[in-house]
């Protein structure tokens, strides 16, 4: 492991390294040069599907394959990137976006041209104005550059890029949350089918990738497939697309040195906490982790050598590796605290179109906050187990994953700390914890 | 969204393998062999919890709610819903604000269907209802200075499944189950929408649209839904007045239908048919104008048949989903029309008859109203003044009736049996719902013993002979079904002979629904 060398992030410590010149010295856009004087948009897709690449945007899938669903006589094609980057403690796109902004927009120009879109739209989070002047610049030194606009390199390919700046709300990363609030709308995902591939922004063909997704096709167009699937977990039957090539790792929480670092896919939990994130903080124990992001779920510190690649977390319960943004919490932490967050930050975030969803969610903060204030009852966690089992695509009962991201804390922190739990309840409220009738409601703590 | 459990079916082994996951039904693709079910009790575990989640901030405020009793929050929960409340007690709330002149909104008891967003963007096109905030804390609202206040805003309040849209004008009225709904046309202008009147001891309480899918689809506009004022006016004429020695005495009917005669008949015997004038208004519903042409013509045959005035204000307004409110401001002229042309000699509308007038060819006038706006002015009145006769029916005073020898008083279409053709060639037909007001009589009853009919005036039988008489009107002989029929074209683009309610009732009649919870609940025990 030792002998791995960062690609993604190679350049992120030269001084000025978002300027294109010092992109073009680290030999930027020769991937794109190469795909547009020697190979097809269909050569660029098969490139992609055998590097077996997976979408980094969190729900891993394969990235060659959802560029072939497009209809191949589409006139119109979109291709909408992903950098609304909002799960929780995840930040590897705004890495990319501040200090690497051409390697994106090379990515996005070969992503283009294997899909034949000539229009992208790059949807950046509204918190990042740093990423969003960055890439500002550089769209504008590429149209100077020639690498954008008509006919690019006399190769007949013409592309223009967008910058879309969000409208600062988690639900819209989500995919067709994410088209309908570039259309000006508000961010309602749309029911699937008709998937994005088929109806997407504007009603067209669309594709949408994750800004780390896209990072990475410059460098399988560089170093090739081979070089992309030496790297990472080999897929261990037919149906598994495998866990292949570098990933950017998040690291926060109770850590004493908080970080993203590049790696093979597949590191353990424990690895990342102890050598890249500098082992927990203040000389106590871990006590627990959330794999990738808020709504993959719960890690206990038993777990904690749980490999983190797309099959892993979910061998334990969670959700999957989703952003692989590992949150760290220690031996202090009340799971009471965990949960309460939790839940208010997907009540904070629910959308409102699903029931399930809209009313699920709110009730469980509201639970929650009954719990934590200490009027807590055993009843509740009943409520909040049948409620994480009928929310979310999963049961079938969403229109999108926000709401199985929701239940995946409460599933873990139920089946994992029930005890915990209980005892807390018990402990603060011992005079009426066995109470089953419905109760007069709190004065509620705001959401917002 | 309605979740149900699909599977399929193994054509050879007959083997039905089910998707493990619940999916919306309206998104899923049906195929050979696809399996739906919609009662399992998985089904019935997710409707249960969805009932539930929306009943967490609901008020349940059904007493003082408007909607209680058309409540489809109501309704489903008696079917599906949960026995025991598992959610804490809200303390209880009812804040009201309104968006427009018509509808208040009260935001707790909303359950975000999204209903009304979609209604102002898709079929009135003005786009004024939005949702804002997220999540639980979503709430319908218009933007700050642009309140719903399009041509058709009272539609939002019928289509809101609970009491979170209210009727302004109907609110706290009357409770839904005392209401009986008659089905009715609208007499606003010539789109002709179907609608239902409700009402209560003689006493109309509001108007809603009913599905007729040739004519108005679910919508009405404002105009025909609130401005029926006009039906219980004060100034309404409510006996039959003649003017002896230059004053006013009322008559009983009796001597008011011989009047008549006296008046009408004279000119046209002294004088001849032609200078007899006698006006069909287009207020007039089909029987009727049939009744009183064949009463002109009884006379003499060359009797001048005269189509009313045809009130016109504007243009044509088209909204988004194709709905329209025409110009043209009454709801018969087609029917009218036909009638005069197959009667009349020498047909002529009301601009034809004042050059008569001026002209002196025209000597007396039995002129027919039922206008609900004022219809002529003091100007175009006079020129009647130099008639020998001069008799007017209609439902107010006017410049007209001031000038008359006889007024007899006529009623609205809230007060009669009878039927309309509208713009498009659409007869469609309404029946009573309010007593005649005051000593008015039924203007075809009017007509009837004009003809020295025996008994009482029924607008049915009227139809079937108007069928048999009058060859445009030979579709009607069985009479008209629900959604109307179309007397030029000749075939309705949607057949409808199942009887289609409101919005709120897609079942007719509110006694009807209010059995089938009682069938509910004893089924339940
Ligand atoms: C609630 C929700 C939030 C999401 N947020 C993001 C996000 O912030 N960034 C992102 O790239 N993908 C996000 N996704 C995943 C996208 O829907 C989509 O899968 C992804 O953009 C596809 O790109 P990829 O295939 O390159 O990963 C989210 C999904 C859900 C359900
Ligand atoms: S699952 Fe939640 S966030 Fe997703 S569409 Fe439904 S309500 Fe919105
Ligand atoms: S129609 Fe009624 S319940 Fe539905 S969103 Fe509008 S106000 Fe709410």
């Amino acid at each position: 492991m030792a002998e791995f060398e960062p690609v993604l992030l190679a350049n992120i410590h030269k001084p000025d390294s978002h300027t294109l010149s010092v992109y073009r010295a680290a030999g930027g856009y020769a991937a794109i040069k190469k795909v547009l004087s020697t190979m097809s948009p269909v050569d660029t897709v098969e490139l992609v599907k055998a590097s077996n690449l997976r979408g980094r945007g969190g729900a891993g899938f394969p990235c060659g394959l959802k560029w072939s669903f497009l209809p191949k006589d589409a006139p119109t094609v979109y291709m909408c990137v992903n950098a609304d980057e909002s799960e929780p403690a995840t930040f590897n796109n705004r890495i990319l976006m501040e200090l690497d902004p051409h390697q994106v927009l090379e990515g996005i120009m070969i992503g283009c041209y294997a899909t034949r879109a000539q229009t992208a739209y790059i949807y950046v989070r509204c918190e990042y104005p740093t990423a969003y002047k960055r890439l500002h610049q550089a769209i504008q030194e590429c149209y100077g550059a020639g690498l954008l606009g008509k006919n690019i390199n006399g190769s007949g390919f013409n592309l223009d890029i967008y910058l879309h700046r969000g409208a600062a709300a988690y639900i819209c990363g989500e995919e067709t949350g994410l088209i309908e609030s570039l259309e000006g709308k508000r961010a309602w995902p749309r029911i699937k089918p008709p998937f994005p591939a088929i109806e997407g922004a504007f009603r067209k063909p669309t594709v949408v990738n994750n800004i780390e997704t896209l990072a990475n096709v410059p460098h399988i167009v560089n170093r090739g497939a081979d070089w992309f699937k030496s790297m990472g977990v080999p897929s261990t039957n037919p149906k598994d697309p495998g866990s292949y090539g570098p990933k950017l790792y998040c690291i926060s929480g109770h850590v004493n040195t908080p970080c993203c670092v590049e790696l093979p896919l597949g590191v353990t939990c424990r690895e990342l906490i102890e050598r890249h994130g500098g082992g927990v903080w203040k000389g106590r124990k871990g006590k627990m982790a959330i794999p990738g992001g808020m709504s993959m779920g719960l890690l206990t510190e038993k777990e904690f050598d749980t490999p983190l690649d797309f099959a892993g977390p979910g061998k334990v319960g969670c959700l999957g590796l989703g952003t692989a943004a590992v949150t760290v919490m220690d031996e202090t932490v009340s799971i009471v605290d965990y949960l309460n967050n939790a839940c208010r930050f997907f009540a904070h975030e629910s959308c409102g179109q699903c029931t399930p969803c809209r009313e699920g969610t709110s009730w469980t903060s509201r639970l929650m906050t009954r719990i934590l204030s200490g009027k807590g009852r055993l009843k509740d966690l009943e409520i909040l187990q049948s409620i994480s089992q009928s929310i979310g695509i999963m049961p079938g009962t969403t229109i999108c994953g926000l709401a199985d991201g929701a239940a995946w804390p409460l599933k873990n922190a139920l089946g994992k700390f029930r005890g915990e739990l209980e005892e807390y309840i018990k402990k603060t409220n011992p005079g009426g914890y066995q109470q089953e009738e419905p109760a007069m409601a709190l004065v509620e703590l705001a959401h917002h | 969204m309605c979740l149900v459990e699909t599977g399929t079916k193994n054509k050879e082994t007959g083997e039905i393998s089910m998707v493990p996951k619940l999916v919306p039904a309206c998104q899923t693709p049906a195929k050979d062999g696809t399996v739906v079910v919609t009662n399992s009790p998985k089904v019935k575990a997710n409707q249960n919890f969805v009932q539930e989640g929306i009943l967490l901030d609901h008020p349940v405020d059904c007493p003082i709610c408007d909607q209680a009793g058309e409540c489809w929050l109501q309704d489903y929960y008696f079917e599906f819903g949960h026995q025991e409340r598992r959610a804490d007690i809200h303390p209880f709330t009812s804040k009201r604000r309104e968006l427009g002149p018509h509808v208040s909104l009260f935001a707790d008891r909303c359950v975000m269907c999204s209903r009304c967003v979609r209604f102002t963007r898709e079929v009135s096109g003005e786009g004024e209802l939005m949702v804002i905030d997220r999540g639980s804390h979503a709430e319908i609202d218009v933007f700050p200075g642009f309140p719903i206040e399009n041509k058709m805003s009272g539609n939002v309040n019928d289509i809101c499944p609970v009491g979170a849209l209210c009727s302004t004008d109907f609110l706290y009225e009357q409770r839904v189950w005392f209401l009986e709904a008659q089905n009715s046309v609208c007499t606003k202008c010539s789109t002709g929408c179907a609608t239902q009147m409700h009402v209560n001891h003689n006493q109309l309480y509001r108007i809603q649209p009913r599905f007729n899918p040739n004519a108005n689809d679910w919508w009405m506009c404002d105009a025909g839904r609130y401005e029926n004022q006009f039906v219980t006016a004060p100034e309404r004429l409510d006996g039959v007045m003649i003017r002896r020695n230059n004053a006013w005495e009322p008559l009983d009917w009796p001597h008011a239908i011989r009047e008549v005669y006296n008046h009408v008949a004279d000119v046209a015997l002294n004088h001849g048919g032609s200078h007899l004038a006698v006006v069909l208004s287009p207020f007039l519903s089909c029987e009727e104008a049939y009744l009183l042409a064949s009463y002109a013509v009884s006379i003499l045959s060359d009797v001048t048949l005269v189509v009313g005035k045809i009130p016109v204000v504007g243009q044509d307004e088209k909204f988004k989903a194709g709905f329209t409110i025409r110009a043209e401001k009454c709801p018969n002229r087609r029917g009218v029309e036909e009638i005069v042309k197959h009667f009349g000699k020498q047909p002529l509308d009301w601009d034809g008859m004042l050059a008569k007038i001026a002209t002196g060819e025209i000597k007396g006038a039995y002129v027919t109203g039922g206008y609900g706006d004022p219809w002529i002015d003091d100007a175009e009145a006079a020129k009647f003044e130099r008639l020998e006769s001069l008799v007017v029916q209609d439902i107010l005073p006017s410049p007209l009736a001031r000038r008359a020898k006889l007024v007899l008083p006529g009623v609205t279409a809230f007060e009669k049996d009878g039927s309309y053709v509208n713009h498009a060639g659409l007869i469609q037909s309404a029946s009573w719902g309010l007593r005649p007001h005051g000593g008015a009589h039924v203007d075809g009853q009017t007509f009837s013993d004009l003809l020295g009919r025996r008994g009482i005036y029924n607008a049915a039988d009227v139809l079937k002979e108007l069928a048999v008489k009058v060859p445009f009107f030979a579709r009607c002989a069985e009479g008209v079904p629900p959604a109307g029929l179309n007397l030029v074209t000749g075939q309705e683009k949607h057949p409808l002979t199942t009887e289609l309610g409101t919005v709120t009732h897609p079942t007719p009649t509110f006694r009807s629904e209010a059995s089938r919870m009682l069938e509910v609940e004893s089924s339940t025990r």
